[in-house]
């Protein structure tokens, strides 16, 4: 049967909440067996929701075990254990899901479609994530405890754990074949699904930058997939693909990794381009500057992204050739990145702007992302990167690139798509607190750690010696108050569900796009006849 | 959106991705036989894996003659001999010379060799990374051997010394 069938949209719908032919289920039934965009959208945005608060408890221990030398809090093999997790659960338990349930509700509503082109297999896609997350949690309750070898799964290491490393291969699979739904998804989606008159070239950047990065999904995925897949075999089915005993080369698997990982960097990137796309043109009131442009730049970053994985393993004993071919390689990728950030730039300049709450951490984003990526910049300097490999710096530079990038991207999406989800518009008093709050102490948590990188710190150890005692100190502090602050964002979320001042159509004044066209909220099945687009 | 065949559609481009994915999955294990395949074409990876090393420090712009003598302390039971007369080396510049020590005798004996430098400036100039004046050197009856000694001149070598002396004595371990 064709599942683009099995939604209604063939009846004109009056109330939005009158679920077509069949009577709406209600409850949890109704939330396990849904097919609607938005449903989906929102069980994606809570689990990654539920997600961000196991890891981020997780960062809290891990914190407050370095906040001193010596072992306070954890034992070594626990703290390598929620070291892994944390990585593992952030990666693909919150920023992934939380971009895919923006995905879910707001693409079919900004190319005015009526919903995702495949409903059940968008059911299927989120209801795998859960099992997942299972697995990758309860294994911290098995006999030896979680994965402690780090997120990326280098043998030897992961030929040598118990159990619960043939569990967390598990996850990543069930992980990946979610996502690889969800590309697909998204891909038919945008690519059947747009109302008559949207272009490509007219598609909203966040559309376009969703659109490269399922693309980027369903490209390295499966590549993830066969290299877990080849230490699944190694472990129980005496392969040797990685098992140098037996004529296998570990530094292969390094190589597999990375080409599925650094494609992996800009998954999740490229949609917070989009978001800060949508965001900065609207409270400057003025059109993204260069969309051409922009389209290109998300484009060739996608392309280049396949070239450059050799970064990450500039140690491994890498002839200086290729050492030079993958820096020089990751240095062109600041090119396309520099167009964007001049875009938003330019796209404030001369514009009427104003500082709501998506709009500072959006701001926030620009800023402190351009750290982040400059801080890659010198890390992809071999003679550098040989100092730095495995130290603080690294951690500094990927934090920068994921908390304040990608992360704040998100909560630039929920504050500026929240009124448009609820009908309510949000608590700007509450989020602008959350804003600065979250904004100045996560620079005290991780501008620190350059320092302590340069200086030498390797990264997950539990315990260090006294010169970093006082970097790390200050740290911890700024990681304490980014986690605490992050209750103002629950706060926030939960009033404007409840209510609040009630959001029009347009929730702002400066939103251009389909979805402002909706009533907030907007109804259960929407375009349920395309709009016309000029 | 309602149009006949969109339906069709939609399952063509899913069934387009999944052949992709597909791919990509069978990719990651083709690249298994391809970094083999890859690392003997290049030889990466195999012999030469440090060939990064390139001394950047050599001052090509000066040549220093360096005489190498050897001798020994009774010549009917052991011979020690320089591999040339003289050798030149630029400053900066890793220089390994092997010279060959040889017992004449029929049963085996011990020794130690003391390196001198002519003029003796010349000595805080060598840098010795290797040499057998660093052990005592034990050897079978009528056994022949070939010791290295591996040297950097010292870029603040002055360049009024053009012509210096390494000098190698080897003298019999005296029991105790
Ligand atoms: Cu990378």
């Amino acid at each position: 049967m064709n599942p683009s069938m099995d939604t209604p949209m063939d009846k004109p719908l009056t109330d939005p909440h009158d679920a077509g032919h069949h009577a709406a289920p209600a409850g949890l039934w109704r939330w396990l067996t849904t097919t609607n965009h938005k449903d989906i959208g929102s069980l994606y945005l809570w689990f990654a929701a539920a997600m961000f608060l196991i890891g981020g408890l997780m960062a809290m221990v891990i914190r407050a075990e370095l906040f001193q030398p010596g072992l306070q809090v954890v034992q070594p093999d626990l703290f390598n254990q929620l070291t892994t997790l944390h990585g593992l659960i952030m990666i693909f338990g919150v920023i992934m899901p939380a971009f895919t349930g923006f995905a879910n509700w707001q693409i079919p509503l900004m190319i005015g479609a009526p919903d995702m082109a495949f409903p059940r297999m968008n059911n299927w896609s989120f209801w795998l994530l859960p099992v997942a997350a299972t697995f990758l949690i309860g294994s911290l309750f098995l006999p030896g405890g979680a994965v402690s070898g780090g997120w990326t799964m280098y043998p030897p290491l992961y030929l040598q754990g118990g159990i619960s490393y043939d569990l967390t291969i598990f996850a990543i699979h069930i992980m990946g074949a979610s996502s690889i739904m969800g590309a697909i998804n998204i891909i038919t989606t945008i690519l059947n699904l747009r109302a008559p008159g949207m272009r490509m070239m007219k598609m909203p950047m966040f559309v376009w930058t969703w659109l490269i990065t399922a693309y980027l999904l369903i490209a390295v995925m499966p590549v993830l997939a066969g290299a877990v897949t080849m230490l699944l075999a190694d472990r129980n089915f005496g392969t040797h693909f990685f098992d140098a005993a037996g004529g296998g080369d570990p530094v292969l698997f390094q190589h597999i990794f990375w080409f599925f990982g650094h494609p992996e960097v800009y998954i999740l990137i490229l949609p917070a381009f989009g978001i800060v796309s949508t965001v900065i043109p609207t409270f400057a009131r003025k059109p993204l500057f260069g969309y051409r442009s922009m389209v290109y730049a998300t484009a060739s970053i996608a392309i280049l992204s396949f070239i450059v994985w050799g970064h990450h393993m500039f140690t491994v004993g890498m002839p200086a050739g290729m050492q030079l071919f993958f820096m020089y390689a990751t240095m062109l990728i600041a090119v396309p990145t520099g167009v964007k950030v001049f875009n938003w730039v330019v796209t404030l300049w001369k514009g009427s702007i104003s500082f709501e709450t998506a709009m500072l951490f959006a701001l926030a984003f620009v800023f402190l992302f351009t750290i982040g990526g400059f801080s890659g910049l010198v890390l992809a300097m071999v003679p550098v990167d040989v100092q730095l490999q495995d130290t603080y710096y690294v951690v500094a530079h990927f934090h920068y690139v994921l908390v304040t990038g990608a992360l704040f991207s998100i909560f630039a999406g929920l504050y500026y798509w929240l009124p448009k989800w609820t009908g309510h518009m949000i608590d700007e008093r509450w989020g602008r607190w959350h804003f600065w709050l979250s904004a100045i102490s996560v620079n005290v948590l991780f501008f620190p750690m350059h320092f302590l990188g340069l200086a030498g710190m390797p990264r997950r150890i539990p315990d260090y010696a006294l010169q970093f005692a006082d970097f790390n100190r200050i740290a911890s502090l700024g990681g304490f108050v980014f986690g605490a602050s992050q209750i103002l964002l629950l706060v926030v979320i939960v009033k404007c569900i409840r209510g609040g001042e009630p959001a029009p159509a347009r929730a702002w004044d400066g939103a251009e796009g389909l979805e402002w066209t909706l009533t907030s909220p907007p109804p259960y099945h929407s375009f349920a006849k395309p709009p016309e687009v000029r | 959106m309602n149009a006949p065949g969109t339906g069709n559609a939609n399952a063509r481009v899913r069934e387009r991705l999944l052949w992709l994915a597909l791919v990509m999955f069978g990719f990651a294990f083709a690249m298994v036989p391809l970094y083999r395949v890859f690392c003997d074409i290049t030889g990466i990876n195999r012999d030469e894996a440090q060939v990064l090393a390139i001394n950047t420090q050599v001052d090509t712009s000066r040549l220093v003659l360096v005489q190498l003598l050897a001798n020994v302390e009774d010549a009917a039971q052991w011979r020690l001999n320089a591999p040339a007369a003289a050798i030149p080396a630029h400053p900066g510049e890793l220089i390994q010379v092997d010279f060959e020590l040889e017992n004449l005798a029929d049963r085996a004996v011990s020794g130690h060799a003391v390196a001198s430098y002519a003029p003796a400036v010349a000595a805080r100039y060598f840098r010795k990374i290797e040499c057998f004046c660093f052990r005592e050197q034990h050897l079978a009856a009528r056994e022949r051997r070939v010791l290295p000694v591996m040297f950097v001149l010292d870029r603040q070598i002055p360049p009024d010394l053009g012509v210096v002396t390494l000098s190698y004595a080897f003298f019999r371990q005296v029991k105790t």
